[in-house]
This record gives C-alpha cells, sequence and structure tokens, in this order.
C-alpha cells in the first residue's frame, strides 16, 4: 500500500464515490440499503450515520494502528467500531427520536458492516490519519450517494413526495415502498450502472 | 408456559417477518451462498444451530449480568463480542472435536460472524424483553425463515443460470429484481396472524 500515498486526496474520495462504490460496485452493506430506503430523509440520514462511523473509525485505527497488535488487530476494530456506532446510536435517539423508531435497529446493525471493517484492515491500519480520513469520507460520501438515489427514486414513484412534500399529483405506485420494491429498485439500479460501466469500456 | 404464543413466535419470524425478505438484513450472505442447493443447504443448518445458541448466550449474559449492571446500553458491543467469541470457540472445538462435520460446515461457520441476522436477533430479544424461551422460539423462526430464503433462492437461481439474461442484468441484478418477486409473494403471509 506505498503507492497511496502519492495518491491525491480528491482521487481518494472519487474512488469512494464511483470506482469501489460500496452497493453498486462491491455490492457489500445490502441490508439498509433497502431497509430505510421507502423516503428520502431516512435514507440520507443513515447515509450520514454510516459516513460520519466510517470516518471516524478510520481515524480512530489510523491513530492507533501502532499500538494494535497484528494478531488481535480484528477484535480491536470490531470493538472501535463498535464504540463509535454505540455513539451514533444514542445521539440519534436524542435528537431524531421519529426517525430513529422506524431505523433503529438498522443504526445498531452498522456494527456489522462489511464495508466498514474492510476499509479499517485495508487502509486505516496502513496509512497515515490524514489520508484515512479521506479514505473515510470518500466511501462514506459513496454510501450516502447510493442511499439517496435509491430513496430519491423509491420515495418519488412510491409517494409521489420528495423529502415529504408531495410533487408528483398522480396515483403512485405503492409497489415501490413495499420492500419488495427496494429490490427492484436497487437490482435496476445496479443493471444502469453496469450498463453505463459497459457503455464507457466501449 | 403459553405454546401458542412460541408457535406464533415461530411463524412470525420464520414467514411473516421474515428476515430476508420484509426486514432486509443477511443480505450479504444471502446473495454470497444461494448461487448452489449445496452451500445453501449447508449454510441453513450451521446458521440455524448458531443462531439458537448465540441468542441463548445474549440472552442469559444481558438479564443475568447486564441487566443487575445497569449496562445496557453496551448491548451492542457485548453482543458482537459474544457471537464473534462463540462462532470462533464453536470453530475451534468442531475442528477438534468432530473433523468431519469441520469440513463439511466449517467455511460457513466463519461467514456467519458477518451476518447481521445473528446480531440482530439477540437485539431485538433484549428489545422486547422476551423470557428465555420466547427468545429461544424467535431464534429457530429466524433460523427456518432464512433457511426458506436460502432455499428457495437457490432452487431458483441454478435455473437463472441457465437462462438467457440480459448482459447488464447478469449476476446480481437479476438476482435483486428475483427477490423482488419472491418478497412481493411473502407479503401474502402478512396478516396470517395478529402479534
Amino acid at each position: 500500500m506505498t503507492q497511496t500515498n502519492t495518491v491525491s486526496y480528491t482521487d481518494l474520495i472519487k474512488n469512494g464515490i464511483f470506482k469501489e462504490n460500496t452497493i453498486f460496485k462491491l455490492a457489500l452493506s445490502l441490508c439498509p440499503s433497502i431497509a430505510v430506503t421507502n423516503n428520502l430523509r431516512n435514507g440520507v440520514l443513515m447515509g450520514v450515520a454510516v459516513l460520519f462511523v466510517q470516518v471516524m473509525v478510520n481515524i480512530t485505527i489510523s491513530l492507533m494502528r501502532n499500538f494494535i497488535h497484528p494478531r488481535i488487530r480484528l477484535p480491536i476494530f470490531m470493538l472501535i467500531i463498535s464504540g463509535w456506532v454505540t455513539v451514533t446510536d444514542l445521539t440519534m435517539a436524542a435528537f431524531t427520536p421519529e426517525a430513529y423508531k422506524q431505523m433503529g435497529l438498522y443504526i445498531q446493525l452498522i456494527v456489522a458492516f462489511a464495508s466498514i471493517l474492510a476499509r479499517a484492515e485495508m487502509f486505516a491500519s496502513k496509512n497515515k490519519v490524514v489520508p484515512s480520513m479521506f479514505d473515510g469520507v470518500g466511501m462514506g460520501l459513496g454510501f450516502l450517494f447510493a442511499l439517496t438515489v435509491i430513496s430519491f427514486f423509491r420515495e418519488m414513484l412510491g409517494r409521489g413526495s420528495l423529502w415529504g412534500f408531495p410533487i408528483i399529483y398522480a396515483k403512485p405506485l405503492l409497489i415501490m415502498i413495499l420492500p419488495a420494491g427496494g429490490f427492484f429498485a436497487v437490482g435496476i439500479l445496479m443493471a444502469f450502472f453496469n450498463w453505463m460501466s459497459m457503455r464507457n469500456a466501449k | 408456559m403459553d405454546f401458542t404464543k412460541l408457535f406464533e413466535l415461530i411463524i412470525g419470524a420464520s414467514l411473516i417477518n421474515n428476515f430476508v425478505f420484509t426486514r432486509f438484513l443477511g443480505l450479504c450472505i444471502f446473495f454470497g451462498v444461494s448461487k448452489k442447493m449445496e452451500t445453501a443447504v449447508g449454510m441453513s443448518i450451521t446458521f440455524t444451530a448458531v443462531m439458537m445458541v448465540s441468542a441463548a448466550l445474549s440472552w442469559l449474559i444481558f438479564n443475568f449480568v447486564m441487566v443487575p449492571l445497569e449496562i445496557t446500553f453496551l448491548k451492542i458491543i457485548v453482543f458482537i463480542g459474544v457471537v464473534a467469541g462463540f462462532v470462533q470457540a464453536s470453530d475451534t472445538i468442531m475442528r477438534k472435536v468432530a473433523p468431519g462435520l469441520f469440513y463439511k460446515l466449517g467455511i460457513y461457520l466463519a461467514l456467519i460472524s458477518t451476518n447481521c441476522i445473528i446480531l440482530a436477533v439477540p437485539l431485538i430479544n433484549a428489545g422486547e424483553y422476551y423470557s428465555f424461551i420466547e427468545s429461544l422460539a424467535f431464534a429457530l423462526g429466524s433460523g427456518i425463515g432464512f433457511a426458506l430464503a436460502l432455499i428457495i433462492m437457490a432452487s431458483i437461481r441454478e435455473k437463472i443460470e441457465l437462462a438467457d439474461v440480459p448482459i447488464p442484468f447478469k449476476g446480481l441484478p437479476i438476482a435483486f429484481v428475483t427477490t423482488g418477486l419472491i418478497a412481493l409473494a411473502f407479503a401474502g403471509f402478512s396478516g396470517l396472524i395478529k402479534i
């Protein structure tokens, strides 16, 4: 991972949003991408929560990387991640009780996100604090971007509204806010991203 | 002990609130191991067993250690420790005691610790204040529900392999659309039992 030192910070962020987008490209951490995206506000809140946890975990691990014995690194990473998730969980329960009622369980389950552990293991444990922070910002923004796109389409088609404000005055497609609609939305968006990258490759 | 309540819990967790189709948990594993029937069955067996034991362990720890000490806000940290520790321990024990079984199911054991259902079940048990037996019933129901989902999906994906799918949809996207269709079917179970 020595070459990463020469990579600029904007590249780190771009990498997280496009090239290694957690949901559309790596297909990791899919559970919340469907569970909380039936309206835009929940999708964005979840994305912000993940962004926060990812950045804080990357910073913490990168600060401590010289003190962690390699053989017990995974349990330590898990401890750090669950610590920050608990912080997020309690903060959201206090400040956004309405949304927390609907997505509390999924906030707690950020702990089991493969993507957060993967970035900690692959990047933060080997790099200095500042690049790790930007890597976390990039991966988190990528996740936020994916959740925003999915929930944008689902709320617009399923309820005819955005962020709670009605914009389409027609009978909405109820199926899009049902569980099944989430699977359809992610499947079709993934196919769209595949199609885009295939067209660019030509 | 109220047996109808237990029965309701099992049916509720396995069909009505199926973890994969209505709560969207464990999707990474769900899409990962549902490519072949054989792996799907192996995963289902291991998963249900681990789920029962880890639900029981975390219930004991939650009610006898964390509640008296008033440290329930640490439940995320403690439960993930319990689950990861138990998976690691059973990996080691199985390798020594039952090498044949380990050869067959060991690989799924390692995967399980990254499954969010295994963490969600203790968290829900603690949040709903289920009794010990109720927690076990809930864990069993969740295990059966996950097994059902995996086996249905695996049998469909074996057919999709041979189908002529549009190129951008190949692989995961078509799997997602298929899951959406199964989820629609499972929506028919809602209202089966009032919980």
